[in-house]
């Protein structure tokens, strides 16, 4: 069931639940940040409207740094913003940034240990027709390797806001990751988050198997739950939303009370969240894992129901992999 | 324009000279590293730290302070160097450049050392980090001058003309990037592996104010650095043609010694060229 500490929309399994992208929950967290302090900044490489950098823009355009398209450019004038005080935002396409800009993110803002929040749009095959190139799969994995990097996928458009508005105060180097297409808002106003603290979203008393999610995709993972408690398979779904510092007490102990792992994410499994949480259980609570996420593809234009059943994904998938590792125990 | 006064020149050359020797040492002791071009940008690092920037060596993160953004972060021996006799840290600690444990990294770490103001080495971002600062400053309205120095082969890459672009469309006039144009670069002469000329067009193309000067010359180097203050509405490069290897007779010009520290009897050759100004004086020392 639902767990009620978090929370949660109460419809959320209704065919007319409210929805909206992750990235208008950017838009919206930075716009707050940017009016609680005037050290926000917001620098653009030509994407105003589609990164919802716009609402920002027009409330502050004296904050507002366009730079063209030119993602090198974005992240080492970022790097110089932070070095000096400002607490700048870039956002493009998660494909673009930290795609191609990424040696000078890791130079002049990891390694350099500034405070700039790198945030990735478009993330996954649900940005639908652009295909592949626009589709960033590898994203997490470029930024979880990067030491003083924080990285976070949050799950709706309301953490998204959440994320985007802590992030801005949390003085490190931050990967915030958002996608194109509306999706299911799960979270409230009133549901807790914190960066680094992962949330039981559906418990049960003695789960089978935890699914482990993060992203747009969650809903997915919730929507598979309930259809898996008609067949009398428990499980709980944790939304890890903080890949980097992972909150490893809730992970190990929603393997030892599972023993069996679903990880779920619109991401390449290598070197993903999954590959993050494994690595964390090959130490911690060795238990069998199926991976949930892109298998080494590039994505393709399509629609992006099409898409994430294409790339193995959906619901369907979830709960194929939940009933396979359950068996693995 | 300020005039530089004999005495402040005479007192300009001496520690250029006293820190190519220590750059020398310096590099000996690490036993890796880049020779020709800190020695060729040995003067200009003395301008900097001993007239040009508004600067306090004891408080090195003083807010109102000038900074100077190094994007070719190979050279960051004659920084160190030059640092060192300005008093940021021990003329001694040069010694453990490149070692295990020190502050001074072989490419330059602002989180070891706050007062290198950046993290450099791979070429073509320092420009976007010092248009980044310039810009902050002047959203604050801070009346500080930020400097970038850039070597002229970093001219090869994509990242450094977006922002060359940027500084050009924001009108940043706190800016001052200043260009170590040595001719050289790891494959040979900068016009045979990528050519960059005219560099000067390029520059006024995108808008700004351009300067060319000898990079060994301090009033003119000093004059060009004044120049740029009085220029409004444009950013400004000063162009500084400079000879790599600059002070040791022997390898001046020689892109050889791009990317290798001397050997140790080298080291001492080279030593006393530097204390006896090329012969022109004794000195007491080996």
């Amino acid at each position: 069931m639902l767990n009620p500490n978090q929370k949660l929309k109460e419809n959320i399994f209704s065919p007319d639940v409210e929805q909206a992208p992750t990235r208008d929950g950017y838009g919206k967290g930075v716009l707050e940040a940017g009016e609680k302090d005037e050290r926000v900044v917001v620098l653009c490489a030509d994407l105003a409207e589609s990164t919802r950098s716009h609402w920002f823009a027009e409330k502050f355009p004296k904050r507002y740094i366009e730079l063209g398209v030119a993602e090198q450019n974005l992240a080492t004038v970022a790097s110089g913003l932070a070095s000096y005080g400002k607490i700048p935002f870039i956002a493009s396409y998660a494909t673009f940034s930290p795609g191609r800009n990424n040696e000078q993110i890791r130079t002049t803002i990891a390694l350099n240990d500034v405070p700039v929040k790198v945030c990735g749009m478009h993330a996954g095959v649900s940005v639908g027709p652009d295909g592949a190139t626009h589709q960033a799969l590898e994203d997490i994995a470029l930024m979880r390797v990067q030491p003083n990097m924080i990285v976070v996928v949050p799950c709706d458009a309301e953490e998204a806001r959440k994320a985007t508005y802590v992030a801005a105060f949390n003085d490190k180097p931050t990967y915030l990751r958002f996608a194109r297409e509306k999706t299911p808002l799960i979270t409230t106003k009133d549901s807790p988050f914190e960066i680094g603290r992962a949330n039981v979203l559906w418990e049960s008393e003695s789960p089978d198997v935890a699914i482990i999610a993060c992203g747009s995709i969650m809903h997915n993972a919730l929507m598979a739950a309930e259809q898996l408690a008609l067949d009398k398979i428990n499980v709980m779904v944790l939304n890890n939303h903080t890949i980097k510092p992972m909150d490893m007490e809730a992970v190990v102990d929603a393997a030892k009370k599972a023993g069996a792992v679903v990880t779920v994410e619109e991401h390449q499994v290598m070197g993903g969240m999954g590959s993050a949480v494994a690595e964390v259980l090959a130490q911690e609570c060795p238990v069998p894992i199926e991976f949930v996420g892109v298998q080494n593809r590039y994505g393709q234009s399509g629609e992006p129901n099409e898409l994430i059943k294409e790339y193995g994904i959906d619901t369907n998938a979830i709960i194929t992999a939940v009933k396979k590792v359950k068996e693995r125990k | 324009m300020a005039h530089l006064h004999d005495d402040k020149i005479k007192f300009l050359e001496e520690k250029a000279n006293a820190i190519r020797q220590s750059l020398i040492t310096e590099l000996v002791a690490a036993g890796s590293g880049h020779t020709a071009g800190p020695l060729g940008m040995a003067d200009i690092f003395t301008a900097f730290y001993f007239h040009i920037l508004n600067h306090d060596p004891k408080n090195p993160l003083w807010e109102e302070r000038d900074r100077l953004i190094l994007s070719n972060g190979h050279i960051v021996p004659i920084r160190y160097a030059a640092m060192a006799h300005a008093g940021y840290f021990p003329i001694e600690e040069l010694n453990t450049l490149r070692k295990f444990g020190s502050r001074l990294q072989g490419h330059p770490e602002r989180t070891r050392m706050l007062s290198m103001e950046s993290t450099s080495g791979p070429l073509g971002s320092g420009l976007g980090q010092a248009a980044g600062i310039a810009y902050g400053a002047r959203m604050d309205g801070k009346k500080f001058r930020t400097y970038c120095l850039l070597s002229d082969g970093e001219h090869d890459t994509g990242n450094l003309w977006e922002s060359v672009m940027f500084a050009g469309k924001n009108k940043l006039s706190n800016l001052t990037a200043v260009i170590d144009r040595n001719n050289i670069q790891i494959n040979g002469m900068t016009e045979d592996v990528m050519p960059l000329e005219p560099l000067a067009d390029k520059y006024r193309a995108f808008n700004w104010h351009v300067i060319e000067t000898g990079g060994h010359d301090f009033e003119q180097f000093v004059s060009a650095i004044e120049e740029a203050k009085a220029i409004f509405e444009k950013p400004t490069v000063i162009i500084a043609h400079t000879i790599p290897g600059k002070g040791i007779k022997e390898i001046e010009f020689d892109y050889l010694w791009h990317g290798k520290p001397p050997k140790p009897e080298e080291a001492k050759k080279f030593l006393a060229e530097l204390r006896t100004l090329g012969g022109k004086i004794k000195s007491e020392h080996e």
